[in-house]
């Protein structure tokens, strides 16, 4: 099963590497990293960076755009083609490059004020166009660069510079949201287990439409250990469910526990004690082409005593934008033939003058 | 019955009626035809915001203007000399500006007491003495073309909304012109609904006719071809022109064209025909917004594309911190303003001029860009070849300030020789040896660098660039660099671009100026003072920012200066704080354009006496 999946969403739009070998340094550009010592944005860049190498992209492909925010350096450190944008256009200027060149491998870099609050439309709209574009979220639910207020994903009742008696805005579920957008490639990572970042980038590096990887950062300034049960290697068993295709929903310290489907309502169950067995837990399918599954997933994060999934929710196909976009002004061309300037200018009723 | 024929040189027609009644329909096939048949003309659509506004109300009341003559025109017409009028409403919102003793013809069946109560008039007009001193001609033009199309299957409604059809026969009848152009425009329309295109056909030629039989026409018309210069010609509104223009601008400069784009009036006509011609490579985005239609756009002259982005006022407020990135970024992107009234949603269908400073200075910090601004409909097409190849070879956003009454309206286009425009030159850096991304050419220019070339990999963005280097830079030394070395791009472009050209006479008294759709208004106003004696010269601005380079000698050779605008007075304040000259604002702010006879009595009331007469 797995197997088919990789041949099925293997292609990768850019062009392939041809025979330059590249290493993590070569994605490193020459200027100085500027994060506070101590910040999740590090080990993410390290992954792009470790990975980058292996993506079969040539890195004068590779175009990296940010929007506003701590995250949206992100850029100015890839030794790639890169556009700083503006506060919560990325996608949409992403959008633009992508349609206007298709062979080039585009991905964006947005932190959760920029992606979600300011820039929710052009995100929405990205997932549903399935633009084949790479969108990388560094949740730290918290706004790092303005220094400190509540963000789109912060919990109910944060108390933050803005909101000093608490905040009364409930949070986004960006999982949630990527799927009722129509994303067909929809992942979470955490900055501090790197194998697992970078098997996600990869993935998403190797899917042919919008992917979409929340990241969970930890913002050791003004969010710090916000993710601490997720990430803790004492906790994190106990805390975070890692989906794989085609196996059962498992997890805890002594993979005791498991995730059983009770109609549409999930539920964690004790597999050691006898009363239920691996055979009834629910066997994770990330290539279900119906996505109430993966909204189910999605909202663990809601749901009392529910483990926090990471890993892929859900990979579709379906075609992209910027296919169906090129595809259409092609077969324009063949069916009308290349445009011709004097005869658009002349074809109207003309009339002469002597 | 024989009927006298008598030739005009000159005439002004309107079609007012419902918004669902087809008068902007019924007013551009006359507008093609009499274009066909070779008069010079000129048009101005004015049409309500809503789509159907409540039928028979004053506010659903949409009309067409069409001035067409055997000379050369400049202007829609000031007063019409013949209304038509479809319905009580439509007299009441135009007979103040017919002309005095024009003809009126109305469709006198909808003169009924619920039409007359919605129009508010509380006896008839037809009746009451309203309409005298007009020549009046009073059709029953539902009543004909429901007689007309009697044998067809149509339900009654739709034999109703035939009539405009009537009406534009038998106006083709009474100004001598062939109805077969609009024949065949029919058969291409209702190509897959045969009864539809066949009872238009009956109404169309029922009102031809009835022109011909009827008594109520004594005579008929006829307005000779115009002597235009040698050509082929057609007839095109600005914004098909526009449209028209990016296209030519991508096949010179070799660049795909790119839209992004979000529907917005009156500017969605250019969306509209860059989509119908994919088969040039157009590439058009409809975007999720206005502020993703430009951002687009910027991502797609990044990777190399002729990029472009069409709005009105509204959706420029929205783009305007994109714009900003452009400036800093240094990209090549054009951004069409198609103006109109404001504030906030303001007058969506009327035209003004009202953007010029928001397209000057509507961004934070020191972002200068330039400005041009397109005269005429068929003007729309060149300045779209001019604001590409100086947002090209400048590395600077161009904003371009079209407007509603351009947009819309239309004129004789004489075809340029496509092989004769001029190409566009564009230069990718590829040499990877030395180069940096703020490298600067001899017109200050930093290299463009597409993505997929080797060796050039870099980053742009919003902070502020070294010079050269293009790192991100705090230096204060730097940043005040920076500002003026931006700013000095676009100073430059004046070494570009043409100068100012006066017209009329050069020991003028009076020096009228405007830029924009008022060209057609103050040229006309001007010619006729001076045809009356008086000393008046004008000259027109394309070329917003830069200013041409002779304006502060051509402002300052003038004892008077007179600067009509569809605003409070933009362009004035640009000048006199450029050039401490005075300037006299002759402002109009109604979401409608100068009448000529406006700017004529106002060049009098200047000149008064006999000052500058002969």
């Amino acid at each position: 099963m797995a197997e088919n999946k990789e041949s099925a969403f293997s292609k990768v739009s850019a062009d392939k590497q041809d025979q330059v070998k590249y290493t993590a340094k070569d994605f490193a550009s020459s200027q100085d990293v500027r994060w506070c010592p101590g910040c999740g944005d590090y080990s993410i860049l390290a992954q792009m960076q470790r990975v980058s190498p292996d993506l079969g992209i040539k890195k004068e492909n590779m175009v990296w755009i940010s929007g506003i925010g701590c995250a949206a350096r992100f850029p100015y450190y890839m030794d790639t083609y890169g556009v700083h944008g503006i506060h919560g256009r990325a996608a949409s200027i992403a959008t633009g490059v992508k349609i206007n060149r298709p062979d080039l491998s585009v991905w964006v870099a947005s932190g959760d004020g920029d992606l979600l609050s300011i820039g929710g439309n052009h995100f929405i709209h990205a997932c549903r166009r399935n633009i084949d574009i790479k969108i990388l979220l560094f949740n730290n639910r918290i706004y790092g660069l303005t220094k400190g207020q509540y963000s789109p994903t912060s919990e109910k009742g944060k108390k933050t510079k803005s909101t000093p008696y608490g905040s009364v805005d409930f949070p986004f579920n960006p999982i949630s949201l990527a799927i009722g957008s129509g994303a067909t490639f929809v992942a979470r990572s955490l900055d501090r287990d790197a194998k697992h970042l970078q098997a996600m980038m990869k993935r998403a590096a190797d899917h042919k439409g919008t992917a979409f990887i929340e990241i969970f950062q930890n913002c050791n300034i003004f969010n710090d250990g916000a993710f601490e049960l997720l990430t803790d290697k004492d906790t994190k068993p106990d805390h975070v469910l890692v989906l794989e295709h085609g196996k059962p929903m498992v997890f805890g310290k002594n993979n005791d526990k498991g995730i059983r489907l009770d109609g549409l309502t999930p539920q964690v169950v004790d597999i050691s004690n006898g009363q239920y067995s691996i055979n009834d837990l629910w066997v994770h399918d990330e290539l279900d082409k119906n996505s109430f599954r993966a909204h189910i997933l999605s909202r663990f994060d809601e749901m009392e005593g529910l483990p926090t999934p990471i890993g892929v929710y859900t990979q579709v196909q379906r075609t992209t934008y910027d296919e169906d976009f090129h595809e259409q002004i092609e077969a324009i061309k063949k069916q009308k033939g290349n445009g011709d300037l004097k005869k658009l200018l002349y074809s109207m009723n003309t009339w002469e003058v002597k | 019955m024989e009927k006298g024929l008598l030739e005009l040189t000159d005439v002004t027609v309107r079609f007012a009626g419902d918004s669902g009644d087809g008068m902007q329909l019924t007013g551009s096939q006359f507008t093609n035809t009499t274009a066909i048949v070779g008069n010079d003309l000129s048009t101005l659509p004015d049409y309500p915001a809503e789509i159907r506004a409540p039928a028979g109300t004053t506010y659903g009341v949409s009309g067409f203007q069409l001035h067409f003559s055997s000379n050369d025109i400049q202007t829609p017409g000031d007063e019409p000399d013949v209304l038509v009028a479809m319905n009580p409403a439509a007299l009441k919102t135009n007979l103040s500006d017919l002309k005095k003793g024009g003809t009126l013809i109305v469709n006198v069946n909808s003169f009924d007491s619920k039409n007359l109560r919605l129009a508010d008039y509380e006896t008839n007009p037809l009746e009451d003495g309203t309409v005298e001193g007009y020549n009046v001609i009073q059709v029953p033009l539902s009543q004909l073309t429901n007689t007309a199309l009697e044998d067809t299957s149509l339900s009654a409604k739709e034999k109703t909304r035939c009539k405009n059809f009537f009406a534009l026969g038998m106006m083709y009848w009474l100004y001598s012109r062939p109805i077969e152009p609009t024949l065949n425009w029919l058969n291409v329309k209702f190509k897959n609904a045969p009864e539809i295109k066949a009872a238009n056909e009956k109404a169309l030629k029922a009102g031809y006719y009835f022109g011909e039989t009827t008594e109520v026409f004594t005579t008929r018309y006829e307005v000779k071809p115009a002597t235009l210069p040698k050509g082929t010609y057609r007839n095109i509104s600005g914004n098909e022109a526009l449209a028209l223009g990016f296209i030519a601008a991508s096949v010179k400069s070799g660049l795909p064209l790119f839209l992004g784009s979000y529907p917005i009036t009156p500017a969605s006509d250019i969306l509209h025909e860059l989509s119908r011609h994919k088969n040039f490579g157009v590439r058009t985005f409809q975007a999720e917004d206005e502020i993703a239609a430009v951002t687009a756009a910027l991502g797609a002259a990044y990777s190399g594309a002729l990029a472009i982005t069409t709005t009105s006022g509204p959706g420029v407020a929205l783009k305007t911190e994109t714009i900003g990135l452009a400036v800093m970024t240094e990209l090549p992107i054009v951004i069409i303003d198609v103006q109109r009234g404001g504030p906030s949603t303001g007058l969506p269908t009327k035209t003004e001029q009202s953007d010029l400073l928001q397209a000057m200075f509507g961004r934070n910090g020191e972002a200068p860009v330039a400005v041009v601004a397109p005269a005429t409909p068929a003007e729309c097409f060149s300045m779209a070849l001019e604001a590409s190849r100086l947002a090209i070879k400048y590395m600077v956003p161009v904003m371009y300030l079209s407007d509603g009454y351009i947009a819309n309206g239309s004129e004789p286009w004489k075809l340029p020789d496509v092989d004769a425009l001029p190409e566009i030159e564009v230069k990718f850096r590829t040499e990877a040896e030395g180069f940096k991304p703020y490298l600067r050419d001899e017109n200050l220019s930093r290299p463009w660098a597409l993505p997929g070339t080797p060796g050039l990999e870099h980053r742009v963005g919003g902070l502020e660039k070294a010079n050269i280097t293009g790192d991100v830079s705090y230096d204060p030394e730097n940043h005040e660099f920076m500002v003026r070395l931006r700013a000095q791009k676009v100073k430059n472009m004046e070494n570009d671009i043409p100068e100012l050209e006066v017209r009329g006479d050069k020991d003028a008294e009076l020096l009228v100026i405007g830029w924009g759709g008022t060209h057609g208004a103050i040229s006309e106003a001007v010619d006729r003072a001076r045809n009356r004696g008086l000393k008046v010269a004008r000259v027109h601005f394309r070329y917003l920012n830069p200013l041409p380079k002779n304006t502060g000698e051509v402002l300052r050779s003038y004892k008077k200066i007179l600067c009509p605008e569809l605003n409070m007075g933009q362009l004035s304040k640009i000048l006199r704080n450029e050039f401490l000259v005075d300037i006299e604002p002759f402002n109009k702010i109604q979401g409608l354009p100068f009448k000529s006879s406006e700017i004529e009595n106002k060049i009098d009331s200047i000149l008064g006496g006999n000052n500058g007469r002969k």
